[in-house]
């Protein structure tokens, strides 16, 4: 997949995460603009690993502050 | 300056909690993290702010804490070889003692390899940020202890958690780790919030059919779950396939200290190459005496066993036929734990047990699953049948006082 499709792939899987739908850019936050908790962080991250069928470790996310890098990230682990 | 720091204090950082504990005291709150225990009278009564008050929160599940043979192998051991060691293990701080109570875990667990550390804490972040290095990977349960967390923050290793007690997610994670990268999978038996054990069964021949080895924290069930009390492992007939056994001595053994044992042939190379085993003061010799007496002690103890349950199964039984929400549906070890509706609640029904003469754990987020706020018990074998009634008494009271029940 490229950047668009992982794009549009994880927008998909947000939403149910979204609670107080927010909007999505490069630049949302996921502590402050989503107010990810951890127990969240944990779900979503679950469900992005399932539909790429990879790995982003804890140190991998400690990484991830924003929806734009988190593109990225899962656009590079796919590999 | 005499206004102190304003701008640039390290401590702004805890002004969110410091404003949630000062509100909570306010509303005349007694303060459930600053109590004092003025003078304890048994493994199961003390005198706490001034009352007396049964204790149904401490880890003493054996009573071994006034076992007069633990107190008489420490007393000989402080007259013979003084207060402290002053010294780490690896140097001048392995006594007598270090070596004997290290001998009764062998014996305990029939295991090759025994290291005592300082705490219990110290011997998940020493053993777990020692063996998984840069490039390895952990792969650890959501709700596992603080000192596995900090174990894994310490090391070089990729973490990886998967969903509490979740098989599914566990082999997902171990499938997806790459091709030759070494693999850890650390569970605990007990997880000690709610009370609940894992499935070790199926999770350590998931782990080991990916080539992982396996770290089990068994501190919550040393001496009362398994056939020889080696813990839920033992139990679940894998301890064979484990290759680090975590525990502690502050728990069923009634001391203090932390341990791994292990079969693994190059285990003792550990000692040379554990920071926080080597970094530190060995115990006091005294504590190691009294260790290694109630470890052999605990080797023989068909009945307190009998009498734990039995005190864990009135209990469980009798909170929830009073209405309470438990952790558990069914009793899975020594703890209890009642789940209160929030922290404001729970901080309430923890004050008006305490009025009532009882001790519980109140627990909150972050320690907590979930965000819960719970009321966590655990018992003791030598809590009397007559204490566990009083027990379901005060907390019938206390819950209608509280308008929990």
């Amino acid at each position: 997949m490229d950047r668009a499709e992982v794009d549009t792939t994880i927008r998909s899987l947000i939403d149910p995460f979204n609670k107080k739908g927010v909007e999505i850019t490069d630049a949302t936050s996921f502590a402050n603009d989503l107010e990810f908790d951890s127990l969240t962080v944990m779900d979503f991250v679950a469900e992005i690993e399932d539909a790429f069928d990879i790995i982003i470790s804890m140190n991998q996310q400690a990484e991830i502050e924003n929806f734009g890098q988190l593109i990225d990230a899962v656009t590079k682990l796919q590999g | 300056m005499a206004d102190g720091p304003a701008s640039g204090d390290l401590f702004s950082k805890f002004d969110e909690l410091i404003a949630m504990r000062e509100g909570l005291l306010a509303g005349g709150q007694e303060d459930p993290f600053s109590l004092v225990m003025e003078q304890v009278l048994s493994p199961t009564q003390a005198i706490c702010n001034g009352r007396n008050t049964i204790l149904l929160g401490t880890y003493n599940y054996m009573g071994m804490t006034f076992d007069p043979d633990v107190i008489a192998a420490g007393k000989q051991a402080y007259d013979e070889f003084g207060a402290g060691t002053t010294g780490s293990r690896v140097l001048n701080g392995t006594f007598y003692h270090h070596r004997d109570v290290e001998n009764a875990l062998k014996e305990f667990y029939a295991m090759d390899h025994a290291m005592v550390f300082s705490t219990g804490y110290q011997a998940n972040l020493g053993i777990i940020s020692t063996i998984a290095g840069k490039g390895d990977y952990i792969i650890l349960d959501i709700d596992s202890h603080a000192s596995i967390w900090d174990g894994c923050k310490m090391g070089d290793a990729e973490v990886v958690p998967f969903k509490h007690n979740d098989l599914d997610a566990l082999e997902k994670r171990l499938r997806r780790v790459p091709e030759g990268a070494g693999k850890l999978v650390v569970l605990e038996g007990v997880y000690s919030m709610l009370g609940d054990i894992a499935p070790l069964k199926q999770m350590v021949s998931i782990a080991k059919k990916y080539g992982a080895m396996v770290l089990v924290d068994e501190a919550h069930s040393m001496g009362f779950i398994g056939e020889h009390g080696r813990g839920v492992c033992e139990e679940a007939g894998v301890i064979d396939d484990c290759d680090f056994i975590i525990g502690t001595f502050s728990k069923s053994v009634g001391t203090v200290g932390g341990f791994c044992v292990s079969n693994h042939p190059k285990f003792e190379i550990m000692r040379l190459v554990c920071r926080p085993y080597v970094f530190t003061a060995a115990l006091p010799p005294a504590v190691m005496a009294s260790s290694a007496t109630s470890i052999r002690k605990l080797m023989h103890n068909g009945n307190k066993r009998a009498d734990l349950w039995e005190n864990s199964r009135t209990l469980h039984s009798g909170l929830r036929a009073l209405g309470f929400q438990l952790g558990t549906d069914e009793p899975q070890s020594a703890i209890i734990a009642v789940v209160m509706p929030d922290l404001e609640k729970g901080a309430a029904m923890w004050e008006a047990l305490l009025k009532e003469g009882l001790y519980v754990n109140l627990a909150r987020p972050p320690a907590t699953p979930a965000n819960m706020t719970l009321l966590r018990c655990s018992l003791c074998a030598e809590h009397s049948p007559k204490q566990v009634q009083t027990i379901l008494g005060m907390f019938e009271r206390a819950g209608k006082a509280v308008g929990i029940i």
